[in-house]
Formats: C-alpha cells, sequence, structure tokens
C-alpha cells in the first residue's frame, strides 16, 4: 500500500534509521492497515483507555465495594473531602519526599557510575554485570533483600556497625526517624542501574573529537564536561530524571514489603494509602479520586519542571 | 582514549569504582549468604558473610512452608502469555507506527508516554470493577490480560525502534522483484526483526515475572498467587528462623529473571535508544 509511495520518493530517505517525514496519504486508511492495527488497539482501549476514562469518572462518585445500592454521583464531594484529609497531605507529603530523595541520587550516582564507566577502567565489565542485578530483581525481592540487610539482630548493617564499634544499631526500618531514610536508600539502590544505562548510552553519543579538541585547548576535567558532556547529555538526563520522577511517586511494592507504611504512617506513600482506601476499605470513588489529584500534582510538577529546563537550556 | 588521565586521578577512580561494586553488591551478597545458612547460625548475635555450615534446608523448609512450586507454575504461564501476546499483537502495530506517519501513530505514541504517568491505583481501581463484571478475578487469564495491556507501551517503544532499524529499502526491493506485500512481510522483514521481537517478548515476560501490584489485588486465593505475591506470605511475624527460608525462596525467585535479563541486556539498551532517538 505504501511501496508506491514509497517508491516514488526514496530518493528522500534518509540513512536507514533516519527520521521519514512521509506525509500521511490517504493509502494509510485501507484495510491492510486496521488489520494490523486492531490486534493492539482493541486491548488498549478496553483495558487501558477506556479503564483511565472510567477511573476519573469513578472519582466523582460515591462507588463502595460490596454494595447493593447503585452508585450516584456525587460530583466534587470527594475532592472536598480530600481537601480537609490531613491523613492523606501527610502521605502526599512523604510521597515527594520519596521520590524527590530517590530521583536525585539516583541521578547524581547514576551520573558518576556512568562516567567511570565510560573511562578505560579495568573491572568496568564486573560493574556492568552487577548493575543487572538490581534492574532484573523483582521488587518484592529487593525489599525482602533488604529486610535481611536491616535486620537489628541478624542484619549485615547493624553487625558492620558493631564490628567498627559505632555503637549497637538500631531497628532501622521499625525507627520513627530512620525508617524513611532507609526506604529512601532501597529505592535509590534499585533505580540507580536503569538510569546509568541511560546516561552512559548517552555519553557514548558526545562526540569524541570535540573532547579532544577541548583537551588540546587547555579546557580542564571540569570544563569539559560542563561544555562538551553536558550539553550532549542534557536530554538523556532531562528524560530520565522525569521518567524516575514519575515511577518514583507511584512507586508501591518496595515499601509494602519494607514497612508497609509504618511506622505510624511515617513511609505511608500515596499509593499504598489509595491502596487500602481502596481495597482494604472499599473507597473506589475516594481512592479514585486521590489517583486523580496524584496524576494533577505530578502533571503539573513535571510541566514546571520540564519547562524550566529546556528554557534554561535555550539560554546557553 | 588519547586524553591521559593522570596517576592520582585514576586511583580516585577506581577508588570510587570499587565503592560502587560494593554497593550494588553487598545486599545481593547477603541474601545468598542468609540463604545458605542453617538456623543457629541466623540466630547468632554476631551473623558472619559467609556461613559455617553451609545447608540447603532452608530451601527444604521454604518449599514445605509455602506452595512455591504451584506459584512457579502460575508466574511462568502468566509470564509466558504475557510476553508472546504482547509481541504477537504489538509487532503489527509497531510496524504501522514505525512506516507511517498518520494521526493514529501520533494517537498511540501519545497513549505510551501518557500510560507512563498515570498511577496504577487509577487504574487498577476500575480494572477490578470491569474484571469483576466478567467473572475473571482471581483467575490467571484476568491477570494475562491485564500484563498484556500493561506491557504494551514499552514493547510498542521497542518495537517501532527496532522495525525503524530495518531500512524500508529492502522492502522496496523485494516488491521490485514482484513480492506481493504479505510476502515482502514475512520474508524480508519479519527475519530482521526477529532478534528484537524476541528481546522484546523476554523483557515483557521478565517485567510479568516480577509484577506485584496488580497481582496482589486481582488473585485473592493462593493456589491462584503469583511467586512475589506468596513471597510476602514470608513476611511479618518472622523471627530468626524464619529469614532462612525467606532468603532462599526469594533467591529463588530471582534467578529466572537474572538470567534472561542478562542475555537481553544489550538488546533492552539498543531498544530503548532507538525508540527514544526516534521518537
Amino acid at each position: 500500500m505504501t511501496l508506491a509511495n514509497a517508491t516514488v520518493q526514496s530518493g528522500r530517505h534518509g540513512p536507514p534509521g533516519g527520521p521519514r517525514d512521509r506525509p500521511p496519504g490517504p493509502v494509510n486508511r485501507n484495510a491492510g492497515t486496521w488489520f494490523l492495527v486492531l490486534p493492539a488497539l482493541i486491548p488498549i482501549l478496553i483495558l487501558s483507555v477506556g479503564p483511565l476514562l472510567y477511573g476519573i469518572a469513578l472519582a466523582f462518585t460515591d462507588a463502595q465495594s460490596g454494595r447493593t445500592r447503585s452508585t450516584q454521583w456525587v460530583g466534587v464531594l470527594n475532592f472536598q473531602d480530600l481537601l480537609h484529609d490531613g491523613l492523606f497531605w501527610e502521605s502526599f507529603r512523604i510521597g515527594l519526599v520519596w521520590a524527590v530523595g530517590v530521583t536525585v541520587p539516583q541521578f547524581v550516582l547514576g551520573l558518576g557510575l556512568a562516567l567511570l564507566l565510560n573511562e578505560n577502567l579495568r573491572m568496568r565489565w564486573l560493574a556492568r554485570a552487577l548493575a543487572i542485578i538490581p534492574w532484573a530483581m523483582p521488587e518484592v525481592v529487593v525489599g525482602i533483600m533488604w529486610r535481611l540487610v536491616y535486620n537489628p539482630d541478624a542484619g549485615i548493617l547493624n553487625e558492620t556497625i558493631r564490628d567498627l564499634g559505632l555503637g549497637d544499631g538500631r531497628d532501622w526500618l521499625t525507627g520513627l526517624a530512620t525508617a524513611l531514610p532507609a526506604v529512601i536508600l532501597v529505592g535509590v539502590w534499585a533505580g540507580m542501574p536503569q538510569t546509568t544505562v541511560a546516561l552512559l548510552a548517552g555519553l557514548q553519543n558526545t562526540p569524541h573529537e570535540l573532547h579532544e579538541a577541548a583537551a588540546l585547548d587547555g579546557a580542564g576535567a571540569w570544563r569539559r564536561f560542563r561544555t562538551v558532556t553536558w550539553p550532549a547529555l542534557r536530554p538523556v538526563a532531562l528524560s530520565i530524571t522525569a521518567l524516575n520522577f514519575i515511577w518514583n511517586f507511584n512507586a508501591f511494592a518496595l515499601v509494602y514489603v519494607l514497612t508497609n507504611g509504618g511506622p505510624g504512617g511515617r513511609t505511608r506513600l500515596p499509593m499504598l494509602f489509595a491502596y487500602e482506601e481502596a481495597f482494604r476499605y472499599g473507597q473506589f470513588g475516594y481512592a479514585a479520586a486521590m489517583g486523580c489529584v496524584m496524576v494533577a500534582v505530578i502533571s503539573v510538577i513535571l510541566a514546571v519542571y520540564l519547562a524550566g529546563r529546556l528554557r534554561g537550556g535555550e539560554d546557553r | 582514549m588519547s586524553l591521559r588521565t593522570s596517576r592520582p586521578v585514576r586511583a580516585g577512580q577506581y577508588l570510587a569504582l570499587l565503592c560502587y561494586l560494593v554497593f550494588l553488591a553487598f545486599p545481593f551478597l547477603w541474601l545468598i549468604s542468609t540463604a545458605f545458612k542453617p538456623a543457629p547460625e541466623l540466630g547468632s548475635l554476631h551473623p558472619t558473610w559467609i556461613p559455617e555450615n553451609p545447608t540447603l534446608d532452608n530451601f527444604r523448609q521454604a518449599f514445605d512452608e509455602q506452595p512455591l512450586l504451584r506459584a512457579a507454575a502460575n508466574s511462568l504461564i502468566a509470564a509466558l502469555s504475557a510476553g508472546v501476546i504482547a509481541v504477537l499483537i504489538a509487532t503489527p502495530m509497531a510496524y504501522v507506527m514505525a512506516r507511517h506517519r498518520s494521526r493514529l501513530s501520533t494517537a498511540a505514541t501519545g497513549w505510551v508516554v501518557v500510560s507512563q504517568a498515570f498511577p496504577f491505583v487509577l487504574l487498577i481501581i476500575p480494572l477490578f470493577l470491569v474484571l469483576k463484571n466478567l467473572h475473571l478475578i482471581n483467575t490467571l487469564w484476568g491477570l494475562i490480560m491485564v500484563y498484556v495491556v500493561w506491557a504494551l507501551p514499552f514493547a510498542l517503544w521497542m518495537l517501532v525502534g527496532y522495525v525503524r532499524a530495518v531500512p524500508p529499502e529492502l522492502e522496496e526491493a523485494a516488491a521490485v522483484d514482484g513480492a506481493g506485500r504479505l510476502r515482502t512481510l514475512v520474508s524480508v522483514t519479519a527475519p530482521l526483526l526477529a532478534p528484537g521481537i524476541v528481546a522484546t517478548a523476554l523483557f515483557a515476560f521478565i517485567t510479568a515475572w516480577n509484577e506485584f501490584f496488580f497481582a496482589l489485588v486481582l488473585l485473592k486465593t493462593p493456589e491462584k498467587q503469583t511467586l512475589p505475591v506468596v513471597l510476602t506470605h514470608f513476611l511479618g511475624a518472622e523471627g530468626a528462623s524464619d529469614l532462612g527460608p525467606l532468603a532462599a525462596a526469594a533467591f529463588l525467585a530471582t534467578l529466572p529473571s537474572l538470567v534472561l535479563f542478562a542475555v537481553i541486556q544489550r538488546r533492552i539498551t539498543g531498544g530503548m535508544l532507538a525508540g527514544a532517538v526516534k521518537s
């Protein structure tokens, strides 16, 4: 169907894999295309787009589980209730602390490791191999593993602290002050490799000749990073931090296994809160409203972040 | 590398790399160590890195305590079906998205991005209600359907990248030689795409194998549950004696993901970037 179209224009093709700017022709709308698209499109519409819209609609109802009376529209009542729900906003605050607390070190440590792996060091292969572990591991296992590390008696962390003579150690995951930092550390560990690999790929795309030219001109390592590496790395860095932030804010399994929101709600991320509201207390409508608020706030934060960063890029 | 690096800088780099290696490896080594320790050593106040009397008791006990084999079978069925179905339906669509720029492709790309930003809770409540009406709650089929759709954004993203890497000129050449459209797809495009398709299917397999949240909500009875959900049953009142079986089961549950991931790691990175660069 587009083959005729394509042969006519083949003179305009870029190198293989380059962007194609073929204009959309009427050929795109024929039966063959639909035949190829429908097997994926139908499930997407029924199980993703539909439920998302349904979910947003539920936020404006009093839907509950196991109720015989039919569900009623309640307008913005759920959102009004949310506004005065101190527990939810506390959970939201914890979610933001967690998301920022995980995303920033993930990026900084990931960048550090990526820069190291980009050098000609001897143990590189080992680091690459080890980086697979956190990335491939089920989140539940990551949580279990770190529970073993943090275990007050049989854990290696307290044993190391005792060996170093730094005191008796403590019960990290149940201490009011230590639970959130301890959980954040696990989040950083789990997400760092993916960030590293993305940044490393970005680094390997930076022009090597520019580096050498800058070095010949006497630019130091920091100068070279600022003027040559960073501009090339910037798009990758922006998208991976934005994605990490979203993923982290929506995290569930890791904290569910590590602390299940405790102690005293100190690590109760918004997802855990909404999960309990929906599937422990059966408040579907209210939980859906929480989901909507989460999406809205995340979108605003990301829009501000990306707009600010992109503008910063143009100023250079 | 023609840029010389001075000695102290090199030493610093190696030191930093060593710190990274320790940070990445130590929790996993501790998990393995715990899995092979006999109960008395686990209860000891001074745990050691290397078990003094390594044992396989923990593995046996883990299988006694929880229906791990059953759970592993459930996980395998769910992950395998999700991987295969996701790739089967995503590949044709990815082909269209890569080769034709149309409103449909734009909308699909938009959906891929938006679906990443939505909190699962907003998706799981309606899905739960829909699947309940279809009597698919607490069945593997319901879970598989959710996994397929959940794996689609990433599968499409990767596959679009792989399709773009196949030069359209090859397809045109086949057409000039008189091959029909279907023939071209089957005998020219498909073989070139095969490695990418396999990598995508394996990736979907791994994500489904590791998935926890949907399985937790959708599967209620223990004999239906997948491995990550069953693993959480070890938690709770874990005394020192239960740490061993917990570690052993967690270690076993990780092995399939680790092995498969090691196989496809390079391709995943390539696919992620291919999709990222060209969209």
